[in-house]
């Protein structure tokens, strides 16, 4: 059974429909990306699981549990976590207390919390370093790191991560995707939307391609960068 | 100001701010300067002569009001313009349960509901009406919940002055019940309702220092700044906010009863939109989210309001009577208090719009979009979730 799974999911804002029947599976342990151009559903299809949107039909599937219906606020305890599209961090509080904030859900004793802080500084040593800063005043680099380490501080199962390189200078988006892929080594399950279809590929286990609300391909990350239409959408090659 | 210590080894910015060293330090002697100066208040008053018993009362009433205005405003961020409802159906409370006048035969006909009783569920009454506005207006954020708690705000004093078999309409209620302590003479002396108003301020201080360094100030400070990702950390928006709307509530529900109680009159005109404003002022005036701040802008405004105005009064109908001007002699210069209340907030919002005496975090929010564009992209964010 796929750890997470979506089926036929049609996801309106008002009359526009975005998403029109969405299907993707993700597995234990995998990178899965989501690549597409703007408009094409890529953050609705993450929004939807996560519960920020509810979809008009279809089902999203965590194991044997359904999400479909639970409330943005229930997902994250039941182990999905989403650093969102722009980031979104809470600027005006602190970097410390941003991280306090990812680990709002939970319920575990302090000691168990203690072992996620030194998770998220030794992946980000910048932000223990700035652990008073307030986080508004952090560089983009910075910003994103923290967004996921607040979302990695839920200590979920599926990390959904949104446009993580956007804004960022080429070699922060390096250092970004570095650090996923050893996230992802320590056996978090990633379902990663990008832009940046070169760098998503070349970190991902599978992909699936969005266009106007509709999945039209997946493959291996692999065999979807030598695919001749992926390459001259979305690679930039002729 | 704060009832306790905060807990130790938290980081130093931000909302559960909690001060270290010397700001500890500062802070916990603020706090004894205040209790102590609350308590004797009336020994300094009588020695000095001040005659300020009566005028102290509505003063400390207020800042009650304010600290409950701030949980909703101040750390939730949810912009209340209609709290005078919430006063104003606290004090009819007391009223229907102990006034003889009360709509409920049973109490009518004598059976006067303990004052102590009656003040809970006076607050109890308040929060659950601050939960019935609040579950409407969920959706709503800044300007548009500021014109529903409006309408609110409107309506409640209409619904009393047009209802006269139940509420008596503009004639107000009296006499009502107060409370009834062996060797204490509320009905004639002012002294024992400070001290009573005094108790209760001090565990709303007690309780909103709490509640701020708690999980669910957490939320409320998460929620103020990003409503989207505050869901996807795990709050509950619907949960908290209520909250924070039937939290706020029942603080003004307590400070309507010993109101009506204190008066033994109340009228629907005094529960009007400028009371609303009032509170917002002090508590602008000193610093949203901070409750040493709010009860500084409170004593300020009072101070101002109930004191120098008369003092003023005094001078300029002396000088009046002194160079012969008529106009001069009989002018009332409380009257233009709107305008100076009012002059006095554009002049703050200009100068410090962080208030007097701000909260760390307050300040830094307001002076965010100076410092970076990242914040006020967020901003632009959450109005286009709104929006759909």
């Amino acid at each position: 059974m796929p750890l997470l799974e979506v089926q036929q999911v049609h996801t309106y804002y008002g009359n526009i429909q975005a998403l029109k029947g969405v299907s993707l599976k993700v597995e234990k342990g995998e990178i899965v990306t989501l690549i597409g151009s703007n408009g094409a559903g890529k953050t609705t299809t993450l929004r939807t699981i996560a519960g920020v949107l509810r979809p008009r039909k279809g089902t999203v599937r965590m194991g044997d549990r359904d999400l479909t219906k639970v409330p943005a606020n229930e997902i994250v305890r039941l182990g999905v976590a989403h650093s969102p599209e722009g980031r979104r961090i809470f600027s005006r509080m602190s970097v410390k207390e941003n991280l306090e904030m990812g680990a709002y859900a939970r319920t575990d004793p302090p000691a168990e919390l203690a072992k996620d802080f030194e998770r998220v500084y030794e992946l980000f040593p910048r932000l223990k370093e700035r652990l008073t800063q307030r986080a508004g005043t952090l560089s983009g680099g910075e910003q994103q790191m923290l967004a996921i380490g607040r979302a990695l501080m839920a200590r979920p199962t599926v990390l959904l991560l949104d446009e993580p390189s956007m804004g960022l200078a080429p070699v922060l988006v390096e250092l970004v995707f570095k650090t996923i892929q050893d996230i992802n080594a320590q056996g978090m399950t990633v379902l990663l939307v990008e832009q940046n279809a070169h760098m998503a590929l070349s970190i991902a286990h599978r992909g699936y391609v969005l266009q106007t609300g509709r999945i039209v391909l997946s493959d291996s990350a692999k065999n979807l960068a030598e695919n001749e239409m992926v390459r001259k959408a979305y690679l930039g090659e002729e | 100001m704060k009832g306790k210590p905060p807990p130790r080894g938290r980081s130093t910015l931000g909302w559960w701010y909690t001060a270290t060293g010397k700001a500890r330090e500062r802070k916990m002697w603020g706090t004894i300067v205040g209790i102590g100066g609350a308590l004797l208040f009336p020994v300094v008053n009588n020695v000095l002569g001040l005659g300020w018993e009566a005028k102290s009362i509505p003063i400390t009433l207020f800042i009650v009001l304010a600290l409950g205005l701030n949980v909703v405003v101040g750390f939730a961020g949810l912009l209340d313009l209609g709290y005078a409802a919430f006063f104003a159906i606290g004090a009819y409370t007391m009223a229907f349960l102990t006034s003889t006048v009360s709509p409920i035969g049973f109490v009518r006909e004598g059976n006067h509901v303990n004052f102590f009783l009656a003040m809970f569920v006076s607050s109890a009454v308040a929060a659950l009406f601050g939960v019935l506005l609040g579950a409407p207006t969920l959706r709503l954020r800044g300007d548009y919940l500021a014109i529903v708690t409006l309408g609110f705000g409107e309506i409640v004093p209409l619904v009393i002055k047009n209802t006269p078999e139940i509420t008596k309409g503009t004639q107000g209620m009296n006499p009502i019940g107060y409370p009834e302590i062996p060797g204490l003479q509320f009905a004639v002396d002012p002294i024992p309702w400070y001290y009573l108003i005094v108790a209760v301020l001090m565990v709303s201080v007690l309780i909103t220092a709490r509640l701020r360094t708690s999980r669910v100030g957490r939320a409320w400070a998460a929620m103020r700044e990003d409503e989207v990702a505050a869901a996807s950390m795990g709050v509950n928006l619907v949960t908290t906010k209520l909250f924070a709307f039937a939290l706020g509530a029942s603080f003004s529900g307590f400070a309507g009863s010993i109101w009506a109680s204190y008066l033994q009159v109340i009228a629907p005109e005094q529960f009007d939109f400028s009371v609303s404003i009032f509170v917002l002022c002090m508590i602008i005036l000193g610093g949203l989210g901070n409750i040493g701040g709010v009860i500084a802008g409170g004593l300020l405004l009072g101070f101002v309001d109930r004191i120098l105005f008369d003092w003023i009064n005094g001078l300029v109908h002396g000088v009046g009577a002194a160079i012969g001007n008529q106009d001069l002699a009989i002018m009332d210069v409380s009257r233009s208090r709107q305008l100076i209340f009012g002059v006095a907030l554009v002049a703050m919002m200009l100068l410090r719009p962080e208030g007097l005496f701000p909260s760390a975090t307050r300040r830094a929010e307001l002076h965010a979009a100076e410092e970076d564009e990242g914040a006020l992209e967020q901003e632009r964010a959450i109005l286009v979730d709104v929006e759909r």
